[in-house]
């Protein structure tokens, strides 16, 4: 579904990713993790098409992100710790606002039904300035799903929420990983990374250092494996 | 189709949010105002044919009305992180940068509506003549095109409040001189044939960068 190969990113003579490598099939869930400054949001963006390689090809599902940018976002849902929503309009509004960006016909239905999901569907019409931190990343999980993407890229989505808000969104994200989305998810939360990806990759220093199935994988494991890898890019 | 969806998409939402809360056109408003008052005591006991400096007064007040509207117009956006929100979707950059011109255009008429009339209470003169308010919306539609697309060439950048004047008004010079040289002949009781030459040069200006914009929005956005 995904498939980096050589992929490089420089920002001036800062080379943020240095020639990586990275298969990620249909339905699969990974989880990306790494030390600030890993270059884990790059690889995002350049994934969801905002940032274009300096160097390297990536396709998702066949389609040249460079090339074919516009047919590469219609398959893409994007959750960042940014919720790219607007405070002064409802969460209705909007809903309604990117459903016509991605051409939706008769959303209104769609809106209905994503906003009971997140369990919205009584704030639907309040402003997303009155939401508490954890409501307005949940309406931002029901914006990138809005037109049903096969694809989600979370990046550090459980930032700055309270363990709570932090729980409801996990579980939210578990029902829509077993719809047969693939997944690509950056956290720092390692309980939460092995608990919900069938596979880990771990990036220091712009490279990727490991990449294995969490399955038999414990939180202490991770953390050690995590450790250590980071401890050695750094040497 | 898509694309006409999406420009009204991206001017609906802005309107919508800026008539919710007037950050903009308050701002836009209260400088504009402010600055015909300014100048209406400035020149009070000094000028005799409040003709002669009409024109410029309304296009000092305008430009500089515009281009706090317009300097807001991809800061809000940037300071949110919703400019994401809108690169992500499958459409034409095309599209936002239209979006984005009807928006600023609206603002700027709406700050206009309410000036000019000031504008002839405190300077006794006339400027709601059919051919003044040519000028002016010509002469702000050149400033929507090509205030847009530099307003989020200046949101990457450090200074980017210092940023858009700096880049802008220089590009904006032949619109200053065409629309303060029209007003100023059409207030001078001249007719609108005579003013052809200026005229002629705003949509000239108007449809050049309209086009230019248009092409290169893309490349604008890309970080």
């Amino acid at each position: 579904m995904i498939h980096v190969r050589g992929l490089v990113k420089r920002f001036g003579y800062t080379v943020v990713l240095k020639g990586i490598s990275l298969d990620i099939e249909a339905g699969e869930s990974v989880v990306l993790l790494g030390p600030n400054g890993a270059g884990k949001t790059t690889l995002l963006r350049i994934l969801a098409t905002l940032l274009k390689p300096s160097a390297g090809r990536v396709t998702v599902a066949g389609e040249d992100i460079v090339r074919h940018p516009q047919a590469v976002r219609h398959l893409l849902g994007y959750v960042s710790h940014h919720p790219l929503l607007y405070p002064d309009l409802t969460a209705r509004e909007n809903l309604r606002f990117y459903a016509q960006l991605y051409g939706l016909p008769e959303p209104d239905a769609r809106i209905d039904e994503l906003l009971e999901r997140v369990g919205l569907a009584r704030r639907g019409d309040d402003l997303v300035r009155t939401f508490s931190r954890g409501m307005v990343q949940r309406l931002t999980i029901a914006r990138a799903l809005l037109h049903n993407p096969p694809i989600l890229l979370l990046d550090e989505p459980d930032t700055g929420l309270d363990p709570q808000a932090a729980n409801m969104l996990a579980r939210l994200l578990q029902d829509v990983a077993v719809e047969g989305r693939t997944i690509l998810l950056t956290t720092h939360n390692l309980s939460r990374g092995v608990d919900f990806a069938r596979r880990v990759v771990v990036l220091a220093g712009g490279r990727i250092v490991t990449d294995r199935p969490t399955e038999g994988l414990e939180v202490q494991d991770l953390s050690r494996l995590y450790l250590d890898a980071v401890a050695q890019e750094a040497a | 189709m898509r694309f006409w969806s999406a420009v009204w998409a991206i001017f609906w939402k802005d309107v919508r949010a800026e008539f919710r809360t007037k950050d903009i056109l308050t701002g836009m408003l209260v400088f504009a105002i402010l600055a015909v008052l300014v100048f209406n005591f400035a020149f009070d006991l000094r000028v005799e044919r409040p003709q002669t400096v009409i024109p410029g007064v309304m296009w000092v007040a305008i430009i500089f009305a515009s281009m706090l509207g317009l300097n807001r117009s991809f800061i809000l956006e940037q300071d949110r992180g919703s400019l994401a929100g809108i690169l992500l979707a499958p459409v034409d950059r095309s599209a936002i940068y239209l979006g984005k011109v009807l928006g600023n255009l609206v603002f700027m008429f709406a700050v206009e509506v309410i000036l000019l009339p000031i504008m002839v209470v405190l300077f006794n003169v006339n400027v709601l003549m059919p051919s003044v308010l040519l000028f002016v919306g010509l002469g702000t539609v050149g400033f929507a095109v090509v205030g847009t697309i530099f307003s989020a060439i200046a949101v990457n950048t450090r200074a980017r409040e210092v940023m858009l004047p700096v880049l802008l008004l220089p590009v904006m010079v032949p619109v200053v001189i065409a629309a303060v040289k029209g007003t100023a002949g059409i207030l001078d009781g001249n007719p609108l044939s005579e003013q052809m030459g200026a005229l002629r040069l705003l949509i000239a200006f108007d449809v050049i960068f309209l086009g230019i914009a248009f092409l290169t929005f893309d490349y604008v956005l890309e970080e």
